[in-house]
């Protein structure tokens, strides 16, 4: 269970301060799968850093099974908008990173997940080889091996072309069907935050806040053309839409 | 499959390579037959070939090419692993690179010949002042190219370490040397270029063996044949050294994607 209660994040800024996130509520079950969604500078990015461990100043708390997140480690697994691979080691190597591959359970859990982010075939390849979803689903791979409890997704399919795009959320969702690790998905496309998360989180900025949780209760795997789906996106659109009519936020609008 | 068509292609390589030396070559025999050159200023290339076969057959050239070798060898390893340690440490720390960079960047500028005497006078004839002065040499292009290195790492992997919670020896090794390796290789390239180099200034003064004292007992007698032979055994053994760094390289950097160089 990933809990946020009151969390503020001010940047200090020449001209007074930015304020990035204000009073962040929200409690994110095991094995949940949650997307959010807004537009740039809502903080959406900044929150998912802050629950990897890597941004440690804020107000509020914020803590996954109980206890606080104090920096980053292994069982909040980061996947970036870039794969961020270590160009000079192979694909198993990458994925292994420091747990070593001479290691026999290592060894297995590396081929497995080479299997299961499809990359047979490839384990010997330097990323200079690889395709951008190739090398994507690589450093997913690498989070994986650590088994996290937590899996942080940051605009991760941003980079790619809508086909790879498509073919990597289905990577994704096979993996969450296979492992069930919990994961938060920041994402600005909004069929892709409807395609995949079981609750769509709406953010906005300025200070950045959540303006509205919607449910997306639609079996996997979704049609995209069906008319649920369609209804569903059209509430989370009207969000947005009454976001730019009304400019000014409810700073108390959480779930 | 691949390999006969790149063997091909390195062949081809080379052979391009050769065309304008030889091509220099010829011309520079011919104007020798045609009698247009001064065989004492500009000697042909056959007379530098017998002297060259006469020098190895008596064994004076391999004996001081073995010394000179010897010499730069061990400047090399002296200066240019002090340039690589001291590179490190002052790419990891910005209190290092505070305190000692900028006096390092002002011994960097001083000229060989201008230091020269004093190493003699410090450490006498011996091969101390002449291993000393080309360490100075090589220590600097692996200093700076080290320190570039390091600095050069990409930011954006040391939060995939943190988050991978790479021990501070697995950061080193793992991610800063591999990101510093290319940096470090082109430093121990100059580096050895460097100690090749300054082999002659630090022969030249007062030495009675080695490649440098070859060329400057040459050069007292009007020796121009010996003077030519010296200048492309030099040439030939630096390129050699900068050959065997290069297939170093291609093997370590097996992984990076660089411009080969268009048309």
């Amino acid at each position: 269970m990933l809990a946020i209660q009151g969390l503020t994040k001010i940047f200090p800024a020449p001209a007074g301060e930015v304020v990035a996130l204000r009073d962040i509520r929200l409690e994110i079950g095991p094995g949940r799968l949650v997307t959010f969604i807004g537009p740039s500078g809502c903080g959406k990015s900044t929150l998912l850093k802050i629950a990897a461990g890597l941004d440690a100043s804020y107000e509020g708390s914020i803590t996954l099974d109980g206890r606080p997140i104090e920096g980053p480690s292994v069982e909040k697994g980061v996947i970036f908008q870039e794969p961020r691979l270590f160009p000079w080691w192979t694909v198993e190597k990458n994925i292994a990173a420091n747990a070593s591959l001479r290691d026999a359970a290592v060894r297995r859990r590396v081929g497995e997940l080479i299997e299961l982010v499809r990359l047979k075939g490839f384990e010997k390849a330097y990323p200079s080889e690889l395709s951008g979803g190739m090398a994507q689903r690589v450093a997913i791979a690498r989070a994986l091996l650590r088994r996290p409890k937590v899996l942080l997704l940051d605009e991760p399919f941003g980079a790619l072309d809508a086909f790879t795009r498509a073919h990597m959320q289905e990577v994704l969702l096979d993996i969450w069907q296979a492992d069930r690790t919990t994961m938060l998905f920041v994402t600005h496309d909004l069929d892709e935050a409807v395609f995949l998360g079981q609750q769509v989180v709406i953010m906005n900025p300025r200070p950045g806040h959540i303006r509205r949780v919607v449910s997306v209760d639609l079996p996997y795997p979704r049609q995209r053309t069906g008319a649920p789906f369609q209804e569903i996106r059209g509430v989370v659109l009207r969000e947005f839409e009454k976001v730019e009519e009304a400019p000014v936020p409810d700073p108390g609008a959480g779930i | 499959m691949l390999e006969p068509s790149r063997t091909k292609a390195a062949l081809l390589n080379a052979l391009v390579g050769l065309l304008l030396p030889l091509s220099i070559l010829a011309a520079w025999q011919a104007a020798a037959w045609g009698g247009w050159l001064n065989e004492v200023l500009l000697p042909p290339p056959s007379a530098i070939a017998e002297e060259f076969a006469a020098m190895s057959r008596s064994g004076e050239l391999p004996l001081n090419l073995g010394i000179s070798a010897w010499r730069a060898l061990l400047g090399f390893v002296l200066g240019g692993g002090l340039g690589l340690a001291a590179g490190l440490w002052v790419g990891f720390s910005w209190r290092a690179e505070r305190l000692v960079d900028p006096t390092l960047q002002m011994l960097r500028m001083l000229p060989h010949l201008a230091v020269a005497p004093l190493f003699i006078l410090w450490f006498g004839f011996g091969e101390a002042s002449k291993i000393l002065l080309i360490a100075k040499g090589a220590f600097f292009p692996l200093y700076v190219n080290a320190f570039l290195g390091v600095r050069s790492v990409d930011r954006q992997l040391f939060d995939v370490a943190r988050v991978l919670q790479f021990t501070r020896s697995q950061t080193l090794r793992h991610l800063i040397l591999p990101a510093a390796l290319p940096s470090i290789l082109l430093g121990v390239r100059l580096s050895l270029g460097v100690s090749w180099l300054g082999l002659v200034v630090a022969e030249l003064m007062g030495s009675s063996d080695g490649l440098g004292y070859i060329l400057n007992d040459a050069r007292s007698f009007s020796l121009t044949s010996v003077i030519f032979v010296g200048i492309l055994v030099f040439a030939a053994a630096g390129k050699l050294t900068d050959s065997i760094v290069k297939l170093l390289e291609r093997r370590l950097l097996r992984w990076q994607t660089t411009l080969k160089g268009v048309e």
